[in-house]
């Protein structure tokens, strides 16, 4: 498949760059990316991976718009206040350019439906908020070998790493298992920077697109953390999997996923 | 001696334990902290056990959701 000439002009600034090209460029065309989470993280995820054209993109998120929402979740709007998440996203993604497919799944993620889901897509953004998701993506992705982008966002500080099958740590090796419900202060008390969303959200749309153009050293083996009240980045050098890990390791104790029990946020954020 | 805590080279006392400097970094929620001590992840039992030694190096990884959780 050749590129036509609006998307040579389209892809311009991409072709130009010698780790990507045309040649990089028709893999993000070609490229099935899943977001997991349409919200803080996931919308500046889906709107980067659409102006850059990774050919199929899907998005899964059970949630509908807030008015709390818009201070971090830049593809919705006032206007799609109520809206599924996933509809908001896409007509966002779409607008800026529709030579990519915007798959929604508005449901939720579960232990269920989940490894049906990735197995469709080559590379797996977590943009979830909470830690039942965020383990169940990690325990879901190792077992389809599927490669995903972890992250998480609080107040002023963020981070993420790159999990890819056999080359790296998993979330789990660093992880271990969610904190139970009550060692967690409410979602009342937490709050986060708008900005930190887009700046760990840009990040794993680097990852991603790296990913598929095989471009530089992805975050495997490192977690990145970002503190946005000093302006610091800092690496932080994960061992790699000692085998023990209870999903990657060499004799894993999970063999099959189960939804974990995790309280409900009081507070819709 | 000198140690290396998230980045940054302090002066602690010498035969300082892990769990000691966990303590006196004032690290919250410290039971969910993942710790490494020279690149290797260090159990949550072991803590009490471990004496650091100069120019050991220790990083605390934190649990971090969406904005929603601490």
């Amino acid at each position: 498949m050749a590129l036509n000439d609006e998307q040579i002009e389209r892809y311009s600034r991409h072709i130009l760059l010698k780790e990507i090209g045309a040649k990089g460029q028709k893999k993000l065309l070609n490229a099935k990316v899943l977001i997991i989470g349409a919200g803080g993280l996931g919308c500046p995820v889906g709107l980067y991976l659409a102006a850059a054209g990774v050919g199929t993109i899907g998005v899964a998120d059970a949630d509908t718009v807030d008015l709390s929402n818009l201070q971090r979740q830049i593809a919705h709007s006032t206007a799609d206040i109520g809206k599924p998440k996933v509809q908001s996203l896409k007509e966002s993604m779409e607008a800026i350019n529709s030579d990519v497919t915007v798959n929604t799944y508005e449901k939720f993620i579960d232990s269920s439906n989940i490894r049906a889901l990735i197995r469709d897509y080559d590379f797996i953004v977590d943009g979830t908020d909470n830690f039942a998701t965020k383990f169940l993506i990690n325990d879901a992705c190792v077992m389809e070998k599927k490669p995903f982008s972890h992250a998480g966002i609080l107040r002023f500080q963020g981070q993420l790493m790159t999990y890819i099958p056999g080359q790296g740590p998993c979330y789990r090796c660093v992880f271990k298992d969610m904190p139970p419900k009550d060692a967690i202060p409410t979602c009342r008390q937490a709050g986060v920077i708008g900005a930190m969303a887009g700046v760990i959200g840009s990040l794993q749309a680097m990852e991603t697109v790296k990913f598929i153009t095989g471009t530089g050293k992805l975050l495997v083996g490192e977690l990145l953390t970002y503190d946005g009240i000093n302006q610091s980045f800092r690496k932080i050098k994960l061992p790699p999997c000692d085998g023990k890990c209870a999903i990657c390791g060499e004799h894993p104790s999970i063999t099959e996923l189960k939804d974990y029990e995790q309280p409900a946020c009081e507070l819709k954020l | 001696m000198f140690i290396t805590v998230s980045g940054e080279k302090k002066e602690v006392k010498d035969g300082l334990r892990l769990e000691e400097l966990i303590e006196q970094e004032n690290v919250q929620t410290p039971q969910y902290v993942t710790v490494s001590l020279n690149d290797e992840f260090i159990e949550t039992q072991d803590r009490d056990k471990i004496v650091l030694k100069d120019g050991d190096t220790v990083e605390f990884l934190y649990f971090m959701g969406g904005g929603a959780w601490l």
